[in-house]
């Protein structure tokens, strides 16, 4: 047990931990005055959720020993994390559960960013038994073929991981999972009322703001904690995740400039998103450099991407998909061409003479978890909308999903009056006392 | 009576209030609106996709007066104003039936 790397990856899983109330004041930025709450809630509930699922089984289904040809581990070797609270059960040179603990947090984003394809209009209820099935069917499993790799917590590990794919913080396992999941419920629950004609514009750009600034804050956990170890590796990784999302902040501004002749704030913030999200599987085997030219290409793709929605007509609300599918394959996509043997990876991409064998895989192992993980998505959406209903009614959702769902506003707007409303039990009003009404109190 | 109601352009709040006080009058009541003539809106843009945001931000002067003052208040406020650039805003006048002021109960003229 190495107490230095222990402390890193303990921090590094703290940091991981705060992107998810990031990602809800990113995604609750976006939204409109009367959803921001719900939208919050989305991310809230899928950790607390999936917070007790990991600990339950999720943990084991990911890095338990795998039974059979590396689709799954086994959920009963490590369930309810047993056989792992000894200080002698190690993973590497950590705790067991300093590593579970960091893959915890990997596990309730990964949900957490499906819901930005859903704003304005999943009953919260539907959403939580989504977030349950499909960590459970779709994540866990996925996990454990690209973060469990053999003999490191169990003996056998998952197919990606053990065919030489590079995804070093799970561009595949959290991006491309996470955006084909966005797409398919897009398409199952059906595009919001009004979009595309009606202005649904982000009502607070400011925590738009706030939460991309926590997402890149947290997101040196992500990548740097990846090594888990504090190692040069960790520093690496922590140098190309910021010199790559510095980069796709430029490239999407300058794409909007020259197409929209602004530069925006909401631009920049999903700039460094994108960026973040291309760096992810590539960050351990990269230069600081050509981290500099996927950061650019994934800021100035992504942006493209966004526009997508509205030519094919899926509402990918806050767009998963142009973001973190596009921006997840890219990343993943771009090991292969810009890998060199010099990064702790030491692999060389195509670029650098390594042919073309690593970028085929990959494009396989990209493309593989996309189609995996829609077509699943799918069948698992539909089956809620079908059964408990997955989506609130057309009325509600133009009342505001807050005040339905949630029975709360987000904002109080300090009206002079307090909105005319009175606390339940109160005294009533007065009888009305007006000449219609028949009393002869008043005086004319 | 007369109530002058006059949808002026945010910025020139400052002068029409102070070109009003000059010319002595009283008391007036101001609000946030919003709206549109000829002016429309503006476009913003989220993430490529464009919004025409077509309701203006205005301020809404109302102003009770006395018939007589009519003519020279709605003069004062115009030129006050006036900017000469689309979206200057409007001014009309109504007949008022009644005016009473609340602390002391005098009503009509009186009570401007």
């Amino acid at each position: 047990m190495d107490t230095g790397d222990t402390a890193w990856v303990l921090a590094s899983a703290s940091l991981v931990l705060l992107m998810t109330p990031g990602l809800a004041l990113f995604y609750g930025g976006m939204v409109r005055a009367k959803s921001v709450l719900n939208m919050m809630m989305m991310s809230f509930g899928a950790m607390a959720l999936i917070g007790v699922l990991w600990v339950l089984y999720g943990f084991s289904v990911a890095f338990g020993n795998d039974v059979g040809g590396g689709w799954l581990g086994d959920p009963f070797e490590y369930f309810g994390l047993k056989g792992l609270l000894g200080a002698d059960h190690l993973v590497g040179t950590l705790p067991a559960m300093a590593f579970v603990g960091f893959q915890s947090a990997f596990a309730i984003i990964a949900v957490a960013l499906i819901s930005g394809a859903i704003a304005d209009r999943a009953k919260f209820g539907a959403w939580m038994v989504f977030a349950g099935v499909w960590a459970t069917l779709v994540y866990f499993p996925v996990a454990h073929w690209v973060f469990s790799f053999d003999g490191v917590v169990s003996e056998v590990g998952g197919v990606i991981a053990g065919w030489g794919v590079i995804d070093f913080a799970g561009g595949t396992a959290i991006h491309i999972n996470a955006g084909a999941a966005g797409l398919a419920l897009a398409i199952v629950l059906g595009k919001r009322r009004g979009f595309g004609r009606e202005p649904m514009r982000p009502h607070n750009l400011p925590l738009v703001m706030l939460g991309a600034g926590i997402l890149w804050f947290g997101w040196f956990g992500f990548n740097a904690g990846s090594a888990t170890a504090a190692n040069g590796t960790a520093a690496v990784a922590w140098v190309n995740t910021l010199a790559a999302t510095s980069a796709a902040v430029l490239g999407w501004l300058v794409t909007e400039k020259v197409r929209d002749g602004h530069a925006t704030s909401l631009g920049g913030a999903s700039g460094a998103v994108a960026g973040l999200v291309a760096i992810t599987p590539a960050c351990s085997a990269l230069t600081p450099v050509t981290s500099i030219v996927v950061g650019i290409l994934a800021g100035v793709l992504c942006a493209l991407a966004v526009g997508l929605k509205y030519k094919l007509g899926y509402d990918d609300s806050l767009d998963v998909v142009g973001v973190h599918l596009v921006g997840g394959l890219w990343g993943t996509i771009s090991i292969g061409l810009f890998a060199t043997a010099d990064a702790p990876a030491a692999t060389d991409g195509l670029f650098y003479g390594g042919g073309a064998g690593l970028l085929g895989k990959q494009v396989v192992a990209g493309v593989g978890v996309m189609l995996f993980s829609f077509v699943v998505t799918w069948v698992i959406g539909t089956v809620i909308q079908k059964t408990m209903g997955f989506r609130i009614d057309e009325e509600d959702e133009v009342a505001g999903i807050d005040q339905v769902v949630h029975a709360e506003s987000g904002y109080d707007w300090g009206t002079l009056t307090g909105g005319g409303g009175r606390v339940a039990g109160s005294p009533a009003r007065p009888t009305d006392a007006r000449h219609t009404s028949g009393t002869s109190e008043v005086s004319a | 009576m007369k109530l002058v109601t006059a949808i002026i352009k945010p910025h020139k709040l400052d002068d029409v209030k102070s070109a009003l006080e000059a010319y002595g009058i009283q008391g007036l009541t101001i609000s946030e609106s919003s709206g549109y003539g000829r002016q429309r809106g503006h476009t913003e843009v989220y993430r490529g996709a464009e919004y025409t945001v077509d309701l203006v931000p205005k301020v809404r002067v109302e102003v009770l007066v006395d018939d007589v003052d009519v003519h020279d208040v709605v003069e004062v406020v115009v030129k006050s104003a006036q900017t000469g650039r689309i979206g200057d805003g409007k001014v009309w006048t109504q007949p008022v039936d009644d005016v009473v002021r609340v602390r002391t109960g005098e009503h009509g003229p009186d009570a401007l």
